[in-house]
């Protein structure tokens, strides 16, 4: 019976707004996932800047 | 003896229009522009990381492929008992993961960059509709751990299924039916989706940002 109670109490901790439950782990799986998304959009891409031509070497 | 000549030749092109093979043939070759099906040279607009999300999630797909062809020659047994099929179980979980966060921000960019101009409809939905095929995949596989997780797992599942009316059609707590799902149907589906999400992403080219010109 602990070793049960240990399995539950280790499931994770969640974070509770009335109909949104959402666990932790996966909130900041999600946030990690926004920072990237965001990064990805401001860093500049490697030897970006130099290519004037309308097409550029993949 | 020119007559006869152009008159064998107006024949010869009747039957090649007959002909199912010189229809799918041509057909095929005028799917993807002349030099587009693998293009060495890409639109300046593309040298951006956000465009890179779309090949990273088809690189996950891969190792997804081949990970779970190898567990499909080891077994069940060998994925729980052995270290290398815990190796290459969690090759095949990690894959997932990396497949569906690579995947959601690649949606998130094509969203907001409205990936659906320029005659783009059909890249959108059949995207769309793989990413929701994904979740089958993935949650078939889920219930193809043969453990205590995927018990749990197909018992929650049916209710949630049997509630929204489509627990009818196939049954969540018969592991062959969702191994073979898992294994045949829902890869093969998949598959072809992303087949013509490429075929169509290479026949009508890259989505420009929105305040750039197409080119």
């Amino acid at each position: 019976m602990g070793a049960l109670n240990l399995t539950a109490d280790s499931a994770g901790s969640y974070l509770d707004w009335g109909v949104i439950q959402i666990s932790i782990t996966n909130l900041l799986i999600i946030a990690g996932m926004v920072v990237l998304f965001v990064l990805a959009i401001l860093l500049p891409f490697p030897h970006a800047q130099g290519d004037e031509a309308g097409e550029k070497d993949s | 003896m020119t007559a006869r000549t152009t008159d064998t030749t107006t024949t010869g092109r009747a039957a090649d229009e007959r002909n199912w093979t010189v229809r799918l043939r041509t057909r095929l070759e005028h799917t993807v522009p002349p030099g587009q099906a693998l293009p060495d040279r890409q639109p300046v607009y593309v040298a951006s990381w956000i465009y890179v999300f779309g090949v990273l999630t088809l690189a996950a797909f891969l190792v997804i492929l081949a990970s779970g062809g190898i567990l499909a020659i080891g077994g069940a047994q060998w994925w729980h008992t052995s270290g290398t099929g815990h190796f290459v179980n969690s090759l095949h979980l990690w894959s997932v993961e990396l497949f569906f966060a690579f995947m959601v921000i690649h949606l998130w960019g094509k969203f907001w960059m409205a990936a659906w101009r320029g005659r783009r409809a059909l890249t959108w939905i059949t995207g769309a509709v793989a990413f929701l095929g994904s979740i089958g995949t993935a949650f078939t596989g889920y219930l193809t751990q043969s453990n205590f997780d995927s018990q749990w797992i197909a018992g929650q599942a049916k209710d949630g299924l049997n509630a929204v009316g489509i627990g009818a059609y196939f049954n969540v707590l018969n592991p062959g039916q969702m191994l073979l799902w898992h294994v045949a149907l829902l890869p093969f589906v998949l598959g072809v989706l992303v087949v013509a999400h490429i075929v169509l992403v290479r026949r009508h080219g890259v989505v420009p940002p929105i305040d750039a010109t197409e080119e």
